[in-house]
């Protein structure tokens, strides 16, 4: 079975953190993977840097842009992670756009993934119909979860779609809004956690985008079954450096 | 061959909507209504009028006496130059803005590189009264003062884009935010062939207002719809597009596109996107586009603020893989003395992005009795500070 599904089984509720491959510097990945399970993080996205992040407020893209400065590039991503199964067992999933994935080859990306003992992929910019027609077989061959994401505008009707060809969770994206935006949750988004919660969907829902501290993460984590922080965690390591990762993650979940 | 978008979203193998979901609802509900809201009799109405009465058209079809002498063929001008706002980028923001009411949006964003689609947009935006956000790159915002200034008089508010290189590419991914920011009261008027699925095709349909108006003005003075040979510039590609579109499958008219050069094809300052392109996904559409070997998007150049697009949008991919137009890369020198030429053999000062394509005639032989249409696609009073830098005037 994925790691991830294995994640999902548990009763506890899921910590994730992204950070951004190649930042703060271009050697940082595997100690932040490693210090972010030793702190308890249930699951990470390693970011994959692109130089148009569509979907992505100004503090990913800083780091983004600062990660491509310091060289990261795919391949040089896949021979930093090529060895971390040796040291870190919890689901790894890289988060990315799909270009950079497109110009390495999505079979050539895919098997890599799967050598190193990647778990899974979110790609925000390639929609769910594409994926279905043209990669899902590729995905499929070799054992990739593929995580797509709703948000409050998404009709029910394409919910349940979703909900149907997901074979992991569901990455609900809290509010109208890039990444970094927002940092309460108010009667809208307890209305829409409310929404789907009552969907009985079969895939479990992990809340991402405006999770920041505790407070945000217990109001996220009452309705779904895990969230996501990202935007915060690139704050805390460009104002803090690697050395507080576990505090950071303390903060999280006291 | 098919050069018409399918159902799918796809010319060829270009196109589709490669965007988050988070722009899904907005794009689909485009997607569903585009086509039956364009062929609406009030909606036509609206869009032909206000074409006519505000925009000035139809624009003349001029045969240019002392340009054809020089070339040894017969040249037409298509003046686009003479639309309201100096360009055609006018052509699209009237149409979208029509399409914007009737989908009940009420406030309207949009991208800009020199500023000529900001100005259109917010030209319609005064004359409709709706709220205007103009997305532009810090470094454009201070090349093209006077442009700036223009969209503030008419009402906009002209937001800088601070992120990556801080130009065109990336005034577009801010626009693209703050659609996802504000799903629900806002459209997104995309100023060129570009974008997601319907964009290429909608802007398209309202641009092919161009070879419509040239078909019938050609058969009044040449007894014929159809030319020799149709030339235009292409950044994204949007004059390019109306200037081809009633020709696409009229095989026996030749279509020329011109892209912009820059320093040199080879020179690492260039915008020829058909040439140093490869295929990616840039804005939501997969299409040519200039990136590294790592599929990160680079930044083009050109002397023309309009051409300096890293990508180009896939209907003319799919005309550029299929050969069905030529590619021609133009200098910014080429394209300097061409726009001079017309100068003084014609009177009129065109827009850089149009020198480009003027610059064809010193690239290609056409034979004297070739009927040649060119789209004069803007006007150069915007470019004036470059060409008093360019020939020290």
């Amino acid at each position: 079975m994925n790691r991830i599904n294995q994640k999902l089984q548990s009763t506890k509720k899921l910590l994730s953190i992204y950070f951004t491959a190649g930042y703060p510097k271009l050697n940082n990945t595997v100690s932040i993977i490693q210090d972010l399970e030793k702190s308890g993080v249930d699951f990470i996205e390693i970011g994959l840097p692109f130089s148009d992040p569509l979907a992505d407020g100004p503090t990913i893209q800083e780091s983004s842009t600062i990660a491509l400065k310091n060289g990261m590039t795919t391949e040089i991503l896949f021979e930093q992670l090529k060895n971390i199964r040796k040291t870190v067992s919890i689901p790894l999933v890289i988060m990315g756009y799909f270009n950079p994935m497109m110009q390495y080859g999505v079979e050539a990306f895919c098997k890599k993934c799967a050598e190193i003992g990647i778990d899974g992929l979110i790609i925000p910019d390639l929609p769910v119909k594409e994926y279905n027609e043209n990669y899902k077989a590729i995905f499929d061959k070799y054992n990739l979860i593929n995580v797509f994401l709703i948000t409050p505008q998404t009709s029910g009707e394409r919910i349940r779609f979703i909900d149907e060809i997901s074979n992991g969770f569901i990455y609900m994206v809290s509010s109208a809004s890039v990444t970094g935006t927002q940092n309460t949750f108010g009667n809208t988004q307890n209305e829409y956690f409310e929404r789907i919660g009552a969907m009985n969907l079969k895939s479990p829902q992990i809340i991402g985008f405006g999770i920041s501290n505790a407070e945000t993460f217990q109001q996220a984590t009452k309705y779904a079954k895990g969230a996501i922080i990202g935007s915060a965690f690139i704050k805390h390591l460009n104002e803090n450096g690697t050395n507080k990762i576990a505090e950071f993650v303390k903060s999280i979940r006291k | 061959m098919s050069y018409f978008v399918d159902e799918n979203g796809y010319y060829g193998e270009f196109g589709g909507a490669y965007i988050p979901e988070m722009l899904y609802p907005n794009v689909e509900e485009l997607r569903q209504k585009y086509v039956t809201i364009m062929q609406e009799a009030s909606f036509q109405k609206e869009f032909k009028s206000l074409l006519k009465e505000y925009v000035g058209r139809p624009t003349p079809l001029y045969f240019a006496k002392r340009l054809s002498e020089k070339y040894n063929t017969k040249i037409y001008l298509k003046r686009e130059d003479l639309c309201h706002t100096g360009a055609h980028k006018v052509n699209n923001t009237i149409g979208q803005i029509l399409m914007a009411k009737r989908l009940g949006k009420t406030r309207i964003i949009a991208e800009t590189g020199a500023g000529q689609h900001g100005v259109a947009t917010a030209t319609v935006c005064a004359l409709m009264g709706l709220e205007c956000i103009v997305y532009m790159g810090e470094i454009d915002i201070a090349r093209q003062a006077p442009n700036v200034a223009r969209m503030k008089m008419l009402g906009a508010k002209v937001v800088p884009a601070l992120s990556g290189s801080r130009t065109l590419k990336d005034a577009t991914n801010e626009a693209i935010r703050d659609w996802i920011n504000n799903p629900v009261d806002t459209h997104y008027i995309i100023g060129s062939v570009v974008g997601p699925h319907p964009y290429p095709d909608m802007v398209a349909r309202f641009q092919s207002v161009i070879s419509e108006e040239i078909k019938t003005q050609l058969l009044e003075k040449e007894n014929t719809e159809n030319p020799d040979y149709v030339i235009a510039c292409v950044g994204g590609g949007s004059n390019a597009a109306g200037a081809f579109y009633h020709y696409l499958d009229e095989e026996s008219v030749q279509l020329i596109a011109v892209e912009a050069a820059g320093l040199g094809v080879d020179s690492g300052e260039s915008a020829a996107t058909s040439v140093l392109g490869k295929e990616g996904i840039i804005h939501g559409s997969r299409t040519l586009l200039m990136q590294t070997k790592d599929g990160q998007i680079t930044e083009p150049y050109s002397i023309s603020a309009g051409l300096d697009y890293p990508g180009v949008g896939p209907l003319h991919a799919h005309l550029c893989k299929s050969k069905r137009a030529e590619f021609i890369s133009i200098t910014d020198d080429e394209a300097m003395q061409a726009g001079l030429e017309l100068c003084k053999l014609e009177g009129i000062i065109p827009a850089i992005e149009s020198s480009h394509a003027l610059a064809v005639f010193n690239m290609k032989k056409f034979k004297e009795d070739d009927v040649v249409v060119l789209n004069l696609s803007g006007r150069g009073d915007k470019d004036l500070d470059t060409y008093i830098k360019y020939f020290r005037l």
